[in-house]
């Protein structure tokens, strides 16, 4: 990743414009298109936002129930608009994956409401939410071991709770899924037979199959070596222009972020440090405070910060 | 589509092997009957009160019908906990479940429920409250923090067992013998024939359990995946445990009111099939029902006859067959990824 940022750090001043071959240079020329005109935020006069948060309070029931911290949220308010790539990130514990849970309703607000196209989430049946919203964990765990199209297919279920088998347009739907993340190939293999990259891939494919308004992904590269991480960046670009497709990014990767965002949020220990375009997100002032180590940033090819830890000071 | 294709061919293939080793069952035995006067008694052409009619209609055939049921329950049973517990070796025996139901079906023996559909009915709820109880401390215990350990689940399923056997020890120690007379044959799990009313009842609870987690099928596949996964994916989860751990447990605990705590089948035939028909729990919960029936039938048969006249409890069949499958399955997963 170092590597790779800091060359495309240097070409700053000489944007490529035509699209290199397959590898990681791909995002950073991709975009590199892009760089003059940053998207923005769809303005209020749209249909509403897709997702509002309003004033959402939460706190783990019991503080010395999961990792011995006692995190919560004090009350959380913020707008993911439609048709946006918006980024979620802060250090760790600072609340990445509780604001996913509780997006997905696995958790509950003990206050405030969170609303998905102007609808209380709270309302909508569980599948109801899932035709909307679709995850991408980071890792699904694996003790039966389904093949891709079972996973995949699994994607369905929101679309027709009630059948017992798949009908023919579930069939349909999964596949292209499979065509769109390049596992139609792998279809027939059990999951546990597979590698990192490709069951993360799989796992897209089952988002993907739930044909969702809102795509969600925790931490989407973490287990995919440099190509897949450029080819996944290009893809969620793709069904970001092409679909319409909103995507709510949590990553740690904060280039990542910054590449394919059109607006981060900072969170630190619950409560937002800052929202923004990433270039007023990603400060090196602001990082190193919420972060607590020295940092560097710098601007990519495409004009996006990039950070870096500055490892040695003085 | 095609699973439902696949689905068809393997029941077929199934019940035909079924219905081959129910047909095996009822002209073997050790009153030593001819094959024609089996044949004779069946198709009703034989005395009422002849030797052949009484052998095989009013002792082999229930037996037969016993035998199918327990297996088809025990076998779903195994697929339901399996799936709930997110651990393939789950299983009513080993889950310590159905160490709870024959502690109920004790109690309710010394209560005076002795036979009866009344009896029959209320020996078979005290199994169920047993095989809940039992199921409930250890889904309590395994799901303590730190998650759901397959070892973590083994272990208390084990204690929860030895806890509920030895509460049964005290309760044959103390209470008069011969009240318990029974109890011990019944105990190593023992299939013999009921009156037609009980064998209607155990039908009936037999069918519910199955039906329950039969059209929770799909959703089981979802809760593989691990419960925060299905329920993003649309799953209402608590509701889909509720139904299975009930369901489950229903199933558990109507085998052994009827027939005593038999081991291993919900372990061995589920294990079995997944390896023929994949993990998908719509394949998996109607096959094992037919396969689970034709396995006891067949353990059943067996424990008749090799040691003819005298007879072996089919328990004990299980057991032999189960015991050294557990290890090997064990260590088979145990082995780093």
């Amino acid at each position: 990743m170092t590597a790779e940022r800091s060359h495309s750090a240097s070409s700053a001043g000489h944007p490529r414009t035509a699209p290199s071959a397959d590898g990681p240079g791909a995002i950073v020329s991709h975009s590199a298109s892009s760089a003059g005109h940053p998207r923005t935020a769809p303005s209020a006069d749209g249909p509403g936002a897709m997702v509002e948060f309003a004033d959402v309070a939460f706190a783990y029931a019991r503080p010395a129930d999961r990792r011995a911290r006692a995190f919560e949220f004090p009350g959380l308010s913020f707008t993911i608009e439609p048709g946006e790539v918006f980024g979620v990130i802060g250090p760790n514990s600072a609340g990445k994956t509780s604001l996913l849970r509780l997006l997905t309703r696995v958790l509950s607000p003990q206050r405030g409401e969170i609303r998905l196209g102007g609808r209380a989430i709270g309302a909508l049946r569980p599948w109801e939410l899932a035709r909307d919203v679709a995850v991408v964990p980071q890792e699904a765990p694996r003790p039966f071991p389904f093949t891709v199209e079972q996973l995949v297919l699994m994607g369905r279920y929101p679309h027709g709770p009630r059948r017992f088998f798949e009908d023919a347009a579930d069939v349909a739907a999964a596949r292209a899924a499979m065509l769109a993340t390049e596992t139609l190939a792998l279809a027939t293999l059990p999951l546990d037979r597979l590698s990192g990259g490709e069951r993360q891939r799989a796992l897209l494919a089952r988002a993907l199959a739930q044909e969702p308004r809102l795509l969600v992904l925790d931490e989407p590269t973490a287990h995919l070596d440099l190509r897949y991480q450029a080819e996944t960046a290009a893809l969620l670009r793709r069904l970001n222009r092409e679909r319409g497709m909103t995507i709510l990014l949590v990553s740690h990767d904060l280039n990542l972020a910054a590449e394919l965002c059109d607006r981060l949020l900072l969170l630190r220990a619950g409560e937002i440090a800052r929202v923004g375009a990433p270039g007023e997100v990603l400060e090196q002032g602001l990082l190193e405070e919420v972060f607590g180590c020295a940092v560097t940033v710098d601007k990519s090819a495409s004009g996006r910060p990039v950070v870096q830890l500055a490892y040695e000071r003085g | 589509m095609n699973d439902a294709r696949r689905l068809a061919v393997a029941l077929a293939v199934l019940a035909s092997a079924l219905v081959a080793i129910a047909l095996a069952a009822l002209f073997v035995g050790s009153a030593g009957l001819s094959p024609a006067a089996v044949a004779r008694a069946l198709t009703g052409r034989a005395e009422p009160a002849s030797v052949e009619a009484i052998v095989t209609l009013s002792l082999r055939l229930p037996r037969v019908a016993v035998a199918m049921l327990a297996g088809a329950a025990l076998a779903v049973a195994g697929v339901g906990f399996q799936a709930l517990t997110r651990n393939p070796l789950a299983e009513p025996s080993v889950l310590g479940v159905s160490s709870g139901a024959a502690f109920g079906v004790v109690l309710a023996q010394i209560m005076g429920f002795e036979t009866g559909l009344v009896a029959a009915l209320g020996i078979a709820v005290f199994a169920f409250a047993g095989a809940l109880l039992a199921a409930g401390v250890v889904y309590l215990v395994s799901t303590a923090p730190g998650g759901l350990a397959v070892q973590t689940l083994l272990l208390a399923g084990v204690i929860v067992g030895i806890f509920f056997s030895a509460a049964i020890t005290v309760i044959i120690s103390v209470v008069d013998f011969n009240r318990l007379s029974g109890v011990i044959h019944w105990l190593l799990g023992n299939l013999s024939p009921i009156p037609a009313s009980s064998l209607g009842l155990f039908a009936a609870l037999a069918a519910t359990g199955v039906w329950l987690i039969l059209t929770s099928a799909r959703e089981l596949n979802l809760l593989a995946l691990g419960e925060e996964s299905a329920r993003q994916l649309g799953v209402d989860a608590e509701r889909l445990k509720r139904r299975v751990f009930l369901a489950s447990a229903l199933l558990t605990g109507t085998v052994v009111a009827f027939t005593g705590p038999i081991g291993f089948v919900g372990l061995i035939v589920p294990h079995v099939l997944r390896a023929l028909v994949g993990q998908d729990n719509r394949l998996l919960v109607p096959t094992s029902a037919v396969a689970g029936a034709t396995f006891l039938l067949a353990a059943d048969t067996l424990a008749r006859n090799v040691v003819a006249p005298a007879e072996l409890s089919v328990g004990v069949i299980t057991a032999f067959c189960g015991a050294p499958f557990f290890v090997w399955v064990l260590r088979a997963r145990s082995r780093p990824a």
